[in-house]
């Protein structure tokens, strides 16, 4: 490899100082500011900050509340990303196909994209409100069965993760397009040749070929999910019924800004960043190996 | 080229409109923080604007900042930084962190102190006690409410109901909804808006029932503890578990997610914030009236309600000098034809007596009777309106309902996260997750630990 060799040694610090200043100032600056925050109580308006040690991550630890949780969390998270690169990929997968109006359909494939994770809460909101919404207006006439999300906690957490994925599909989708564009029409019809039908092709040939785009998406599904998910929820259940769909950042959001709990709040985000932070070494550990570049 | 000097016009033009809207003197500017929309928000501008044409020293400027939870984030992020706004409004459940804050200028004191004279002694008791300490009130009495009872006047009209008569107590709300579902007059008997603030904060109160100790935490922050999981709140709860079985009641979501239920006719009989009245008038198609709370009757004493809304607090850190204008805006807004002005057009309830008296004697009562129940309940007196049965010279009527200190109010820290824990564990009991005595007494241990937290935190 080439090394790149600069006539003034203060020149390459120079440049590399906005991308660190950058780092510094919005990642470990905050990172810091949590980790300091979350091993103190202090009052909303300030004035004193009592030092606690650990106190604020085993009153997290020792309720129930706060496992239930994390398990949400999982099982969002997991929920979200199943549903959206599978789904991502499916649809990108038939879209791949040479039909008429094919851009059209590409265009418009990406669109959920664009729409805020709020505003796609408030149109899942008046879709599936058991008051107001339409589709359980309509199942009422097939099932008695009440699909009423206010109290049974799966059907809530079944529909903010269906929206989660939504607003997350076009993102899935493009990237998807892109990996099976860039796989050489040669190789699959190779394969055709050899008598591979489109299933086996499709499993043979297309997957272990784009699964360094699954790998990715799926760790940048799971983060999103874990992190950026707040919109949705906020919109259609604001973390209820009971705690059913209080995921992580919802709960240290609520507990932060509408609690005033500045210490739990900060002693929570540290958990969450040590919970993300291990996921995606877990998944660079392990899953990486089954990739190919 | 255009745009160019189409900039310049606009931008000369901006500078002569800020000359001429330029006083001799400049006036200085009061800020003030809230959390009103759509007509309530319009409301407080109006007010806003009207006492800033009374006078030419001061400039009330109030600048929206989102619910109530955010303007008060907002407040605090400000005073931290050390830039506050000089007026805030908080929320109810807020009171016992700003009464802890350290932050604020005490009403009473701030009046004083400009020797403004104010009657406090004429302002409505429930009102005022909820944000009085050591014989102070420290928050200005802005949007003040209390639930009542909303019914549908059709609905009761095709169940064969007389549509004047709302139920009294809760057996005739059981009853009355079940001829009403019989009729097919309706889906669901009845729903609730705000969950823990109607049936537990103040079925307690109206009860004469104790919500938490230490005098529902107006004893002091030490050692209170909710009291919620007594016989009396598993009795109600676990009445409205077994009546969500069988539709009489249907649950409806936290803060004001159920009301499209009653607005759209599904559940015929409402409890909610009096301060809907308004929104009810403009929006519900069909006829429909107000009553008291329901009440389970003997050996429970019937008791005056609590309040809801909030209030405006006065923070420290400003100069000096602009404390006179809030003392002037304050002054401005507890005059009782402002007050009149504000209940007219938002709903929300007059807290002096002179302006309730006021109202009452200009037959506003008489043509607006829904208006009258929160009064009536908050103030024990009967639900109608005593000049609509003797005209003007209405003696005083007897007072129905007993005012005692369980009916007087909350004190407690971290409340926001007690009502969220508490309506957790309600969504729990009536999803049949729970048992009413389990989910009750799971809520008060975990409202026991928020308590003992806040304690913690302001240990001296």
């Amino acid at each position: 490899m080439r090394r790149t060799v600069f006539a003034n040694r203060w020149l390459p610090y120079l440049l590399v100082l906005p991308q660190v200043l950058v780092t510094v100032v919005f990642f470990f600056w905050p990172a810091a500011k949590s980790f300091y925050l979350s091993v103190f109580k202090s009052p909303p308006f300030g004035g004193r900050d009592i030092f606690v040690g650990l106190d604020n991550f085993t009153a997290l630890l020792t309720t129930s509340d706060y496992y239930d949780s994390v398990v949400s969390s999982f099982v969002f998270a997991g929920g979200v990303t199943g549903l959206s690169v599978v789904g991502g990929l499916v649809v990108a997968a038939l879209a791949n196909q040479k039909i008429r109006g094919l851009t059209l359909y590409r265009t418009a494939l990406l669109w959920p994209y664009g729409i805020a994770p709020a505003i796609a809460g408030i149109i899942f909101l008046f879709i599936f409100h058991p008051a107001y919404g339409i589709l359980p207006y309509f199942f009422s006439f097939v099932t008695a069965y009440e699909f009423n999300w206010l109290l049974r906690g799966w059907i809530a957490m079944a529909l903010v993760i269906t929206a989660t994925a939504w607003t997350h599909l076009g993102y899935n989708i493009a990237f998807f397009l892109a990996g099976l564009q860039a796989i050489p029409t040669s190789v699959v019809e190779a394969a055709s040749v050899d008598g591979a039908g489109p299933v086996r092709r499709f499993t043979a040939i297309v997957l272990p070929l784009i699964s360094p785009v699954t790998f990715y998406l799926v760790v940048v599904n799971m983060v999103f999910a874990f992190f950026g998910s707040f919109g949705v929820i906020h919109a259609v259940t604001l973390g209820g019924p009971g705690h059913a769909t209080e995921i992580m950042v919802y709960k240290l959001w609520k507990d932060g800004f509408i609690g005033l709990d500045l210490g739990s709040s900060a002693a929570q985000s540290v958990i969450l960043m040590a919970v993300v932070i291990g996921l995606t070494v877990l998944q660079f550990r392990f899953a990486e190996k089954k990739v190919t570049y | 080229m255009e745009a160019f000097s189409r900039r310049w016009t606009a931008l000369a033009v901006a500078v002569g409109v800020l000359l001429i809207g330029m006083p001799a003197q400049a006036k200085t500017e009061i800020h003030f923080w809230h959390a009103m929309t759509g007509q309530l928000g319009t409301s407080l501008e109006a007010q806003a604007k009207q006492f800033n044409e009374s006078q030419g020293e001061y400039e009330v400027k109030p600048l929206r900042k989102g619910n109530y939870a955010q303007t008060l984030t907002a407040a605090i992020a400000a005073y931290r930084q050390k830039n506050p706004p000089h007026i805030v409004q908080v929320f109810e459940v807020g009171t016992q962190t700003m009464l802890m804050s350290g932050a604020v200028y005490p009403v009473y004191d701030l009046m004083k102190h400009y020797e403004i004279p104010v009657k406090w002694n004429d302002f409505i008791k429930p009102v005022v006690g909820y944000y009085t300490k050591d014989g102070k009130l420290y928050s200005m009495p802005y949007n003040s409410s209390t639930p009542i009872f909303y019914y549908n006047k059709d609905a009761f009209k095709k169940a064969g109901l007389a549509p004047d008569k709302p139920p009294k107590t809760w057996k005739d709300v059981e009853a009355y909804a079940k001829k009403i579902l019989a009729a097919g007059a309706a889906k669901c008997g009845f729903s609730t808006g705000w969950p823990s603030w109607t049936m537990v904060e103040n079925m307690h109160a109206t009860h004469d029932q104790p919500f938490a100790s230490k005098n529902n935490g107006f004893g002091g922050v030490e050692g209170v503890e909710l009291l919620v999981n007594r016989a009396f709140g598993q009795k109600h709860i676990g009445q409205l578990a077994a009546w969500q079985k069988d539709n009489v009641y249907s649950y409806g979501g936290r803060g004001g997610a159920a009301d499209p239920k009653f607005v759209n006719g599904d559940c015929a009989m409402y409890v909610q914030s009096s301060a809907l009245i308004g929104g009810f008038t403009r929006g519900v198609k069909f006829d429909w009236g107000t009553g008291e709370l329901p009440h389970w009757g003997a050996p429970y004493r019937k008791a005056t309600s609590i309040i809801g809304g909030a209030t405006l607090w006065v923070l420290k850190g400003k100069p000096e000098a602009e404390y006179r204008g809030v003392a002037r805006f304050l002054e401005f807004l507890a005059k009782p034809e402002q007050q009149m002005w504000w209940h007219v057009n938002t709903g929300y309830l007059a807290i002096s007596n002179t302006a309730v008296r006021n109202l009452e004697q200009g037959y506003h009562f008489v043509r607006n009777p829904k208006q009258y129940t929160a009064f009536a309940q908050l103030t024990g007196l009967p639900p109608t309106p005593p000049a609509a049965m003797a005209g003007k010279k209405a003696a005083p009527a007897k007072a129905e309902r007993v005012a005692t200190a369980n009916s007087s109010g909350l004190r407690l820290g971290n409340f926001v996260q007690i009502r969220d824990v508490i309506e957790s564990e309600m969504e729990n009991i009536f999803a049949g997750k729970k048992s009413a005595k389990q989910g009750l007494d799971d809520a008060v241990a975990k409202s026991n630990a928020l308590l003992k937290d806040f304690a913690a935190t302001y240990k001296q």
